[in-house]
């Protein structure tokens, strides 16, 4: 908010950038403090102008209020179309409780009436009167607000325009002296802002409000037409009055400079995390998941929604097809029960009709909702239904600003889209792509009789992620990624698949066969050669003791030879050499 | 408001003119009405001069915006004249006595 700054008594440049502004006076309405930079000119006076029924009264009744509740700044309002009882009753359905105000000094209610038939003019006046008592007024509480609705009244119920418009151009002026911060509201006029050209004289802010009809949707919108002395978002912004007051939603003011999460988080389905990388979303990031009517859609959000559930996250459901509970019961017979969470109060649901409102009150709400919930984590299911006629154009701005908004808070959100049977894109896919993260595509593929449902990531920025069809199935206990098997005309699903995983089993079983078969083989080989080893051995060993039998018997009949020669040396006296062949044969 | 029982009758004519300060406007106003009530109403009127700086009050009280206003109280209708009153023409049918002189 405005700190007490000093005015810049010297500009050291024509266009000081939001460094010294002027001081401002926060204005408490959601998003205008936003827009404006802080509020509405301090000490000076704002236009508020209009067509009827656009909000200007209130717009002004709710800175009176919030001024004396949130910054005791007490104020008057006063008013020439709508008696003091009119206004307090008016406005307590918005929960202002105007009687209490007044009778804590905090505001000045002031009805001034003119009739325009019990007037006479009769010469040269002024407008002393108004100034005497709105003077007054302001000083019997210390007002440092005053609103004046609406003014141009004075034209319909006064003669002589001449000396009004003089007179107008003085209260002005006066305001300004008082030191109060004023809000004047006028009606729209053809050419100019105000029937009376009231921006001739206000020059400081003026602040448009439109109230318009499309596609047979209402929807408010806010513009700062002017904001002298002050940078300001220049675009328009739309608004909201409901049960809280006025809420104007600012979000196209912010940059791109949300901070990008590296932190990951599940899709709720395992092997879809797989795909992406490992390990599933980046957090803070966007997902759209597209398909055909019938092809999941609505179930891989609610994994999401259900996983984030898990982590004890917040998550909020956007449901603008089905109602909460139907969506429940749907989403239970796949195995996927969200009852509970919605009673821990970690999953809401939103649920209603696209054309309940318009875009910008739709945006609004969710705006509202978000803030309110504070989620982790949003599905928005599905976003095609926005898109009614033509108004891609506005459906892309609408969610630019959500995404913005989503982002800036770190929420991770899906949408679903649904495409035509065709295969082609929608236009909202295409004017979507650029502000989606992640693009799961759902398809329909129709073969051998039956419609199966694939799925593939059709881009994920920053990740590393699987290029593969996968198919999957919604059991009664979620989505499940199958296993992929290819056949001559790519991916089989469904029933193919079958008959390939079966062909495939069989093909396996007979290879196993096989390998057996050749084990067996392989013993009884080695069996056989084994058993041709031992007889081998056998015939070996035989051998062997034959043959070492028969030398032993040749060593002893040499030995007998030797000594029946040497006995028959002793016998017939033989030499001595015969008796040292003798002792050398010992 | 004020008026007696005697005056309130549809010949008396209770008048409050309301100025801010002694202004030329203010003092031209006051003058112009006495002189017409002197020359039209002679005996049937009660005027009182209110200065809105002594009693701002009075602004919000009497719903007045434009000064000098005169307010014709009595008799009915109540009729709202603006100005310095010196059209005196005007000031004579704002104050239904036209058709008397």
């Amino acid at each position: 908010m405005t700190k007490p700054k000093l005015k810049p008594a010297a500009k050291p440049k024509p266009l000081p950038k939001a460094r010294k502004q002027l001081p401002k006076v926060p204005t408490g309405i959601q998003g205008l403090d936003e827009i404006t930079g802080g509020g509405l000119p301090k000490g000076r006076t704002t236009l508020v102008c209009g067509g009827a029924g656009s909000g200007k009264t209130l717009l002004a009744m709710e800175f009176l209020v919030q001024g004396a509740l949130q910054f005791d700044e007490p104020g008057v309002f006063m008013a020439f179309e709508e008696t003091a009882e009119d206004l307090t009753q008016n406005v307590a359905s918005l929960g202002f409780d105007l009687n209490d105000l007044v009778a804590r000094k905090k505001m000045v209610l002031d009805f001034v009436y003119i009739e325009r038939s019990e007037i006479e003019e009769t010469g040269e006046y002024d407008l002393e009167g108004l100034f005497i008592r709105l003077g007054s007024a302001i000083d019997s509480i210390g007002a440092k607000r005053v609103v004046l609705d609406t003014i141009e009244s004075l034209f319909a119920g006064l003669p002589n325009p001449l000396i009004l418009r003089a007179e107008l151009r003085r209260l002005f002026r006066w305001l300004k002296k008082r030191g109060v911060t004023a809000i004047v509201t006028g009606e729209r006029g053809e050419q100019t802002l105000t029937r009376q050209g009231l921006e001739e004289y206000v020059s400081d802010c003026v602040i448009v409000l439109d109230h318009r009809v499309t596609e047979q949707a209402a929807s408010r919108r806010l513009r700062v037409v002017k904001y002298r002395g002050s940078t300001h978002g220049t675009n328009e912004y739309p608004f909201l009055i409901d049960e809280d007051g006025i809420s104007v939603l600012p979000v196209t003011s912010l940059g791109l400079q949300h901070i990008a999460s590296t932190d990951r988080i599940s899709t709720g389905i395992a092997r879809l995390d797989s795909m992406l990388g490992g390990a599933g979303y980046y957090r803070g990031s966007s997902v759209l998941v597209s398909g055909t009517a019938g092809t999941g859609k609505s179930s891989f959000a609610a994994c999401f929604a259900e996983a984030a559930c898990r982590r004890g996250e917040r998550a909020l459901y956007f449901s603008f097809e089905e109602s909460a509970s139907q969506s429940l019961r749907n989403m239970r017979s796949i195995g996927i029960d969200l009852a509970p969470w919605v009673k821990k109060g970690l999953l809401r649901f939103q649920a209603n009709r696209p054309t309940f409102a318009g875009l910008e009150m739709q945006l609004t709400t969710m705006h509202k909702a978000i803030k309110d919930f504070q989620p982790q984590v949003v599905v928005v299911d599905p976003l095609s239904s926005f898109i009614i006629g033509g108004n891609t154009i506005e459906v892309k701005a609408m969610l630019t600003r959500l995404v913005d908004l989503l982002k800036t808070n770190q929420i991770t959100s899906v949408f679903t889209s649904l495409t035509p049977s065709d295969g082609g894109r929608t236009q909202a896919e295409l004017a979507l792509s650029s502000l989606i993260d992640s693009w799961l595509l759902l398809r329909d593929i129709e073969s051998g009789g039956e419609r199966n449902r694939t799925m593939y990531i059709m881009k994920s920025r920053g990740m590393a992620h699987s290029n593969q069809i996968r198919e999957f199935l919604l059991t009664d206990h979620g989505v499940e990624l199958r296993d992929v098997y290819f056949g001559p005309s790519g991916v089989l699903t469904g029933a193919a698949r079958l008959t390939q995983q079966a062909q495939e089993q069989a093909a396996q079983l007979a290879r196993k066969q096989e390998v057996e078969r050749r084990q067996l083989e392989l013993e009884r080989k080695r069996k056989a050669l084994e058993a041709q080893i031992s007889a081998l051995r056998a015939e070996f060993e035989a051998q062997e003791v034959e043959t070492s039998k028969a030398i032993g018997q040749e060593k002893a009949q040499e030995t007998q030879l030797a000594q029946g020669r040497a006995d028959m040396g002793l016998s017939r006296q033989a030499d001595a050499t015969a008796n040292k062949a003798k002792g050398n044969l010992k | 408001m004020k008026t007696k029982p005697a005056e309130a009758t549809s010949d008396t004519f209770v008048l409050r003119l309301y100025v801010a300060g002694q202004t030329p406007k203010s003092l031209l106003a006051i003058t112009n009405i006495k002189k017409i009530c002197e020359e039209n109403l002679q005996g049937r009127y009660d005027l009182e001069v209110m200065d809105l700086y002594q009693q701002p009050q009075l602004a919000q009280g009497e719903q007045i915006i434009a000064l000098p206003t005169l307010i014709k109280k009595l008799p009915l209708p109540l009729r709202r004249l603006i100005g310095d009153l010196s059209n005196t023409e005007h000031v004579l049918v704002g104050l239904d006595i036209q058709g008397k002189t």
